[in-house]
């Protein structure tokens, strides 16, 4: 039996200015979701508020200007508790009885503390720097680092390095690319991102899709990652890579595993994951190899001694309460970085309920993280990446000031390719090319265009991560890492404040 | 140095238990109206016994146990302040005028083949005369013209290895990054100083001595928690001698200066004129480059 | 013959596969003898040398045997652990015991042989790909969860061991949305994956079939291809490549986009543009 009783309303409202349309055609043809119909018997063109999902291509491709998207209100009877999207959600399951799937970082309202930390600068005691014409280094390596060294001097006094550090990646800007499959975005998407990477002196990861054929020529600026479906992965693609990355959970759904639905998985899809066409790509939630800490070490050392001890191994796990045992235990097996990916962290695809409630923010994470590796005297052994939601060089920074190392982006870089977060990701008509393997749709992404704007998105940041080093007196990023004197609170109280290690505004 | 007599009994109490003291006297002061109010001084010329070590303390080195007595003292200790822990070695601190501190503790009575002196502005915490300079730990001195931008940072990174910052000033953590290379990884100090003023990325990038290039490289990956950022110039006081430091883009000055069998460290060339009326040469280092005094007799790199 | 014998006694797992990679890939070694395996790791992992064999002739290696290897062949004269042939890519493996738990996860293609027990979880999320086909046999019985996410490939249990222990344990196939799964039984597994249907063997079934086992009494002996043949043999395909198409919402946020919702004909672009 099927009923429906809901009102369905729309969340957007499409405004067309009849004057301006020319009826060109553009927004019909260029909406996947058809949001936009051609009327021929009078000659109009118009919307369909229903299937709208605010995702702007018709406003940006509209040569008129004609269009605009309004939020819809809600049209039920106000109520702080039932809101519209927790009934509209309610009146979904009602009817079909399923999991509601969702795309992007968490839109829920937990605190985000990076707005509520603010930053030191110099004044008169010592000077602040100049960083257009003077040094100002952010170059970053991860890896594993040993407590100490030893040096020689050979008969010219010359010192001479006798320990040998194992591998390490050399940022030129402490900021990739994260983990985002050819399979969740676009082969167009992936070369955007590997293109930049590799022009930019930084990394891109592969996610859990394994490497395209025409992505192993930016082998030297890819993370490659492993993850428990096991795609793609085989020993060409381990080496190929400058590191590998053993993902165990993502900060959208920790503890889920991943579903790459069989209509995804198009030709080249099927190549680069050896798998059927038209097939489910499912990722377990647990790596079957892993039930325990030991068995993360066994993992992590397979993959060095099937890569000949020459790649970095990096764990990615999402903030979760224990995040601090948890990461002292991956550094402790051996890893060379670990990955932490926050609540807000984003996702191609993810059960709602679980995106939205579970998991923590990553700055406290960053923070508890960093304070447990220093107070075991083991932070050198091993570099910390922060990722979930960094929206501006600010975030970056303070997360760096925090303890982090450096950084993930992935929302923030699939926004420079058009991305306009509508969180419809997860139904792979994507109509920016971006989270869609459909030809018609990929082909709207250029990937020299997309590379460019990425590219200009890094060089940005660096630029402002620079101006704020140089105002705090600092002429490099390492002595910024982890110096939380130079990170203040504003509006945050105990136990928040000792958990994240800094002091109020004032103090 | 004590704020009261009962600091006194208790530190007293402390090191009969944990060392065999040898001698103990009061540091000869002299009252001068210049200095207001002035805490007690004490030396105590002590040994290590190993009776005397007891539980996780006997695995210590002799170096380790002195060290870990000393942060005990300052830390537990109200009213209680180790100035100077080191053998063949004294320092002497106050609040006040630099003249009248040395007329204070009556220095013309001492010789020594090194000095350092150093008057304070305090900037981010107020003076008392525990915070003067110098800092020190065993044999180790260190004087400190500037502000460590990185303060933060090299304070969390030498807790790591088991220090405690209890003095809120940023020269003492150099005290103990000094202590932690120097003695603790044995480090030439030479590369100590590659570590605190490392040649930028760039210079590095264009070495063409590859094992030199090496060198830098892995100090920096290394060590990068240890640069010291910021505006500064130091002079550590050692067994061997004397060694200048300033920051790698000179935010301080830093000026030797040779007068026959002696030589100057110094900020300022003129301050030198002051005492030495003869100046055979005149250096001054590029930002970063160490300047090392070794006494003759001095046998390490 | 152009071989190299090691006594692994004493010897640290990186000290050992160090050894067997620098004899194959400098020396040009093509059989490599173990002695005394103590449980070293990785022996055979990320190799590429396809006329490589790699013996262990007494001992126990430890765990990951053969994992992302590519190429050589690996025979162990006794058990193994967990984790054989884990993403392994191509050769062989032959076992002459019993095998531990998770034996080929992930695995991509090359073929794995037991002659006795395995463990639980085997065969999770095997993969296929066109001539890209992983197989492994299983002389004894196996655990649960034989054949989990199983996405392709050929895995069949031969249950050679007179015990009273099922053929395979619970929930075997769960999950499987590809490949297929021969069982050598009289009796229908219970407590099967919901996502598989049984069938009868078909022809070319039996050709599989008949290959595989073939190879598996040419390296274990004591077996008769034409004996185990005999037998009755069932076959497990998974339902749909979807297994869990239905269970996820497309979300609130609106109706499935409808065809022919109005009468939505598309502009011609260009005609209309200029």
């Amino acid at each position: 039996m099927k009923f429906t009783f809901s009102l369905k309303p729309e969340n957007f409202i499409i405004e067309r200015d009849d004057e301006r349309c020319i009826r060109c055609g553009a927004c019909v043809q260029q909406c996947a979701y058809n949001a936009h119909y051609y009327l021929e018997e009078k000659d109009k063109v118009l919307g369909i508020n229903h299937n709208c999902v605010g995702d702007g291509r018709c406003v940006a491709i509209c040569p008129t200007n004609a269009i605009r998207i309004k939020q819809a209100e809600n049209p039920y009877r106000p109520n702080y508790n039932w809101t519209k999207e927790r009934m509209m959600d309610l009146y979904e399951q009602a009817e079909n009885g399923t999991v509601l799937l969702v795309g992007m970082g968490a839109p829920t309202p937990h605190p985000v503390y990076w707005d509520k930390i603010v930053l030191n600068a110099s004044q008169v005691t010592n000077p602040s720097i100049d960083p257009l014409r003077e040094p100002m280094e952010v170059k970053t390596f991860l890896g594993s680092k040993p407590d100490k060294i030893e040096v020689v001097f050979d008969k010219n006094h010359k010192p001479e390095i006798k320990t040998r550090i194992t591998p390490q990646l050399e940022l030129e800007v402490p900021i990739m690319f994260a983990a985002m499959s050819f399979g969740a975005i676009s082969l167009n998407a992936c070369k955007s991102l590997a293109k930049a990477a590799s022009e930019m002196g930084t990394f891109w990861n592969t996610g859990e899709g394994g490497l395209h054929k025409d992505l192993y020529k930016y082998g030297k600026n890819t993370i490659v990652q492993v993850a428990s479906g096991r795609f793609g992965v085989h020993v060409d693609y381990l080496k190929a890579g400058a590191a590998v990355e053993i993902k165990i959970g993502q900060g959208a759904k920790p503890g889920i595993g991943g579903h790459l639905p069989g209509e995804k998985v198009n030709h080249e899809i099927s190549v680069t994951r050896a798998m059927p066409e038209g097939s489910d790509a499912i990722s377990p939630a647990p790596h079957h190899d892993i039930y325990s800490i030991e068995d993360l070490r066994q993992l992590i050392y397979s993959i060095k001694e099937a890569t000949d001890y020459e790649k970095p191994v990096f764990v990615k796990i999402s903030a979760v309460h224990n995040v601090a045992a948890i990461a002292s235990g991956i550094v402790r097996a051996g890893a060379d970085a670990v990955v932490i990916d926050g609540i807000r962290g984003g996702t191609g695809a993810a059960p709602k309920i679980i995106r939205d409630n579970v998991g923590i923010p990553i700055e406290l994470a960053i923070a508890v993280v960093d304070e447990r590796l220093r107070k075991e005297g083991i932070r050198n052994h091993a570099s910390l990446i922060a990722a979930g939601g960094f929206r501006n060089s600010a975030d970056v920074i303070k997360a760096i000031a925090l303890g982090a190392d450096a950084v993930y982006i992935g929302t923030a870089a699939l926004m420079t390719l058009g991305c306009h977060v509508c969180g419809m990701c997860y139904k792979g008509i994507c109509n920016w090319g971006i989270a869609t393997q459909r030809d018609d749709l990929t082909k709207r992404l250029n990937p020299e265009i997309g590379a460019e704007r990425a590219k200009n998105l890094l060089k940005g940041w660096k630029h402002e991560i620079q101006e704020m080093l140089g105002a705090m007196g600092i002429n490099s990023i390492g002595s910024l890492r982890g110096n939380r004197l130079n990170l203040r609170a504003v509006d945050i109280h105990e136990p928040y404040l000792s958990i994240l290690g800094i002091k109020p505004a004032g103090a | 140095m004590y704020e009261h007599n009962k600091a006194k009994e208790e530190t007293e109490l402390f090191l009969n238990n944990y060392f065999r003291v040898i001698k103990a006297e009061e540091i000869p002061t002299k009252q001068i109206p210049e200095i207001k109010s002035s805490p007690l001084h004490y030396r105590y010329f002590i040994e290590i016994v190993d009776n005397k070590k007891t539980g996780s303390l006997s695995l210590l080195t002799e170096e380790d146990y002195v060290v870990n007595r000393v942060v005990y003292i300052n830390k537990n200790i109200e009213g209680a302040f180790v100035v100077s822990s080191g053998k063949n070695f004294g320092a002497f601190k106050g609040v006040g005028f630099p003249e009248d501190i040395s007329k204070f503790f009556m220095l013309e009575n001492y010789k020594a083949y090194a000095w350092t002196a150093h008057n304070r502005f305090p900037t981010n915490t107020p003076g008392w005369w525990g915070g003067a300079h110098p800092f020190t730990l065993l044999d180790f001195s260190i004087v400190h013209n500037g502000e460590l931008s990185s303060y933060g940072i090299n304070k969390r990174y030498v807790e790591m290895f088991g220090y405690e910052c209890t003095m809120l000033t940023d020269t003492e953590v150099v005290a103990y990054l000094v202590d932690l290379l120097v003695r603790k990884h044995g480090l030439p100090f030479k590369t100590v100083c590659d570590i605190f003023s490392p040649p930028t990325w760039d210079v590095i990038q264009n070495m063409e001595d590859i094992k030199l290039k090496e060198y830098y490289k892995t100090l920096r990956i290394v060590y990068g928690s240890a640069l010291l950022n910021g505006p500064f110039a130091f002079i550590i006081g050692f067994n061997g001698g004397l060694i200048g430091l300033s920051d790698r883009i000179k935010l301080r000055p830093l000026v030797v200066v040779e007068s026959g069998n002696t030589v100057y460290l110094s900020s300022e060339e003129s301050s030198v004129l002051e005492v030495c009326d003869k100046i055979d040469r005149v250096y001054h280092p590029e930002a970063g480059e160490p300047v090392f005094i070794f006494y003759n007799d001095y046998k390490g790199e | 013959m152009n071989s190299i014998t090691i006594d692994a006694l004493n010897l640290y797992y990186r000290e050992l596969n160090f050894k067997i990679k620098e004899a194959v890939r400098k020396e040009g070694i093509k059989k490599v003898i173990i002695k005394n395996a103590r449980g070293q790791r990785f022996i055979g992992t990320g190799l590429k040398e396809k006329d490589v064999e790699i013996i262990i002739e007494s001992g126990v290696p430890g765990n990951d045997l053969a994992m992302f290897m590519d190429g050589p062949t690996v025979k162990v004269f006794g058990n193994a652990q967990d984790g054989v042939g884990n993403t392994m890519n191509n050769g062989k493996v032959f076992i002459h015991g019993d095998a531990g738990d998770v034996i080929c996860y992930g695995m991509r293609n090359g073929k794995i042989f037991i002659k006795g027990n395995v463990g639980y979880r085997v065969g999770i999320h095997m993969k296929e790909y066109k001539d890209m086909i992983p197989s492994i046999v299983v002389g004894g019985k196996a655990g649960d969860f034989f054949g989990e996410y199983m996405a392709g490939g050929i895995g069949v249990v031969l249950g050679l061991n007179n015990d009273d222990k099922p053929i395979v344990g619970r929930y075997c196939a769960t999950g499987m949305h590809g490949g297929v799964i021969y069982i050598r039984t009289e009796k229908i597994p219970t407590y099967l994956g919901k996502e598989v249907k049984i069938f009868e063997l078909n022809e070319s079934d039996k050709e599989k079939l008949k290959s595989l086992i073939e190879e598996f009494c040419q390296e274990f002996k004591e077996y008769k291809a034409e004996d185990i043949l005999k037998s009755r043999f069932i076959k497990l395909i998974p339902v749909s490549k979807r297994p869990y198409g239905r269970l996820y919402s497309p979300g609130n946020h609106f109706p499935l986009p409808e065809e022919n919702y109005f009468s939505n004909k598309k502009i011609d672009i260009e005609k209309k543009y200029y």
